[in-house]
């Protein structure tokens, strides 16, 4: 009979001390566990939905809510831009932005936000589409894999918006029937959280919601205004930057599409398209057009937030224009980068509080085991005793107690990383409808080894003054009491 | 064969002892009888190698025990010496047939669990191999206490006080099998105690005053 074999023998015969001793141990090293599991895989999806994305720029308010509703989606935005506002960060060939991403957003069908845009989002979260087609005409979306999943959409399958982000059947649009034409591939970023149409589809929506008797007036007469404005701007600023490809482009397309023949092409297209009773309420908006040039038309019009990546980051330019946009213009940017920090900074207090409860419990766990052992120390002095009489060394005395220590210490680990896996795995539903995140269980971090050597360091410390007094165990005066 | 000289231990200024000097050869039994308090406990304890005496030699086949240091005391204990308390003492979280072999893991030996076997069987213990220690009765604890001291094949058998706390049946049951045994196995068997049923039962007697 090995130590190790005597020590397990001991410590299963007093099952009370190790239940408790074992469920201490086990909640402390599996909270532990469990806040390093969350935290880390939080961290683990805002970084990687970072998405080298440079700047947001929205509505002026809290930036790092405008970053947490345009780049994480958990947040309520911070309001509208219009079109105007947004077009030097939205035009092609701004020199300092590489890519520029148009966000509308306000409404969602179950729970799950649905986003107005166009197709450089893809490109942002480099997703490729798995079944059928990108989004193009009025009430066609595009989904992620995450919502396909969940809510069990499939090509051709109907729904209708919600307003606001809320799942409340209450809130359901009167209008607004979205067709999926597409789902896209699992990217593990937040697009697989998200409904993608294109940005009409959201006007749209909310002009029926805003009312029938006014919107006719207000949507037409801004957005023939608009053109003017669009050709003049365009027709300056594109010299400068681009030159005379995007120019052409531009005024071709303007011209053929929202210039002179206005009315008859969108109504033409309308009937081609979508052809149902929107037409009659709102002729202007309806097309298919998904280029850059056709959104910028709408100069009234409003979209949340715009997600842009630089050229370059280390630009001179680049590195002020979050200062220009802010002080110059009534719209808001913010550095993701930035910011994210800054909320870690927030979550870390959170965090660090909890990790206390958490370290204090597994410390309160050591000191049990102490007690428990001293305890047993005590009834067991004659069998220690016995044990030297028998031959055995005064090491093999305190080897035996500090086994049972480490004993205790691992098996508390492996409940400890059995519980926080089951509780994340248990959890991820709740932390996924508020997060949008999926968790992971069961996976390795790299910190396991880490957090192993601590349970253990943990168990031996709780051992070693118990195993010390075992070591000193003076068996003539145990032997003689006895 | 188990030999002293010279031994003398003292607590404490009042609490002296003087040891007279014992002699046991091989397959040789002896009696050491005496009052409560004439420092039975501390003689046995000096001879098992457990307490160094303030003078004298303890003296097993050819080593002076004392002349050890602790590991190897221990250990030369834990092969050539059997002990026999008077409250047999068990490691309480394993069997009966595992206490025994703990015995053999502990004094360095390999493990015979064929004889452990042979021995639960002469000791009438046979179906209790499975059994805790703190289920068996009284009789059936000294009859293990006494295998366990065996186990070893010692040179010496020390018994403290093995028969106070049973009935005259199992009193002489079990000095029966302590001589038996420690002649099979050809050791000395020293008794100490102060259970007056004994003396007919040994030629060779000591008395401490």
């Amino acid at each position: 009979m090995s130590l190790l074999k005597l020590a397990w023998k001991n410590i299963i015969h007093n099952p009370l001390s190790l239940l408790l001793n074992l469920i201490l141990l086990t909640l402390g090293i599996g909270l532990i566990n469990f806040i390093l599991l969350v935290n880390h895989q939080l961290k683990d999806k805002f970084d990687k939905n970072l998405a080298e994305i440079d700047l947001v720029i929205g509505a002026k308010g809290s930036p790092l809510q405008m970053i947490l509703s345009s780049m994480y989606h958990i947040d309520a935005p911070t309001g509208n831009i219009t079109i105007d506002e947004a077009k030097p960060f939205l035009r092609e060939g701004h020199p300092l932005i590489k890519r520029s991403v148009p966000l509308s957003m306000g409404d969602s069908y179950k729970g799950y936000r649905i986003i107005g845009t166009d197709y450089s989002i893809l490109d942002l979260y480099e997703a490729k589409i798995s079944t059928g087609k990108k989004w193009q005409h009025l009430y066609e979306a595009t989904v992620g894999a995450s919502v396909a999943k969940e809510l069990g959409l499939k090509l051709g399958s109907k729904f209708k918006s919600s307003h606001g982000f809320n799942d409340d059947d209450d809130l359901e649009h009167e209008h607004g029937t979205f067709t999926v034409v597409g789902i896209l591939e699992s990217t593990g970023s937040v697009i697989d959280q998200l409904l993608l149409c294109n940005t009409e589809s959201v006007w749209q929506v909310h002009d029926h919601a805003a009312g029938d008797h006014s919107h006719e007036n207000e949507v037409e007469a801004p957005s023939q205004e608009n053109n003017h404005n669009h050709d003049e701007l365009s027709g300056h600023d594109h010299d400068d930057h681009s030159g005379h490809d995007h120019d052409d482009h531009a005024r071709h397309d303007h011209d053929e599409h929202s210039g002179h023949d206005h009315e008859d092409h969108t109504g033409h297209d309308h009937d081609e398209h979508t052809g149902h009773d929107h037409d009659e309420s709102n002729p202007t908006v309806h097309t298919s057009d998904m280029s850059r040039a056709h959104l910028l038309e709408h100069g009234d019009q409003e979209i949340t937030s715009i997600l842009i990546q630089y050229k370059s980051r280390t630009n001179f330019q680049a590195l002020s224009m979050p200062r220009n946009i802010n002080s110059n213009t009534d719209l808001q940017a913010a550095a993701p980068a930035y910011e994210i920090n800054r909320l870690y900074d927030m979550m870390g207090t959170g965090t660090k509080a909890l990790q206390l409860i958490a370290i204090l419990i597994a410390i309160v766990s050591a000191i049990s085991i102490f007690v428990s052992l001293l305890n047993s120390l005590k009834q067991r002095k004659y069998e220690l005793s016995l044990l030297r009489v028998l031959g055995g060394k005064s090491s093999s005395l305190l080897s035996l107690i500090l086994i049972e220590g480490l004993i205790m210490a691992f098996i508390g680990f492996l409940l400890g990383m059995l519980l926080s896996n089951v509780a994340l795995s248990s959890l991820t539903s709740s932390l996924s409808d508020k997060y949008n995140y999926e968790f992971e269980s069961w996976i390795s971090h790299g910190w396991e080894p880490k957090l192993f050597v601590a349970t253990i360091l943990l168990g031996f410390l709780a051992a070693l003054i118990p195993a010390i007094l075992a070591y000193r165990t003076d068996i003539h005066k145990n032997l003689s009491v006895g | 064969m188990l030999k002293t000289s010279g031994i003398t231990h003292a607590y404490d200024e009042k609490l002296k002892f003087n040891f007279p000097d014992i002699n046991c050869g091989n397959s040789q039994t002896l009696l050491v009888l005496g009052q409560s308090g004439v420092g039975k406990t501390t003689l046995l304890h000096i001879l098992a190698g457990i307490l160094k005496p303030n003078q004298g030699e303890v003296i097993i086949e050819d080593t002076n025990i004392y002349k050890l240091s602790g590991n190897k005391l221990d250990k030369f204990r834990g092969q050539n010496i059997g002990l026999v308390f008077q409250k047999p003492h068990f490691v309480q979280s394993v069997s009966a047939e595992e206490n025994l072999l703990l015995a053999q893991k502990m004094a360095g030996n390999n493990l015979d669990k064929k004889y452990a076997s042979e021995l639960f069987e002469t000791l009438n213990l046979g179906h209790r191999k499975n059994a805790k220690t703190y289920e068996m009765s009284q009789g059936e604890q000294q009859r293990l206490s006494i295998a366990r001291a065996l186990i070893n094949k010692p040179k010496v058998i020390l018994a403290d006080e093995p028969t106070s706390a049973l009935d005259d049946k199992n009193c002489e049951e079990v000095i029966k099998l302590l001589e038996r045994h420690s002649e099979i196995v050809n050791a000395s068997l020293i008794v100490v105690t102060h259970d007056n049923r004994l003396k007919d039962f040994f030629n060779n007697k000591v008395e401490l005053i």
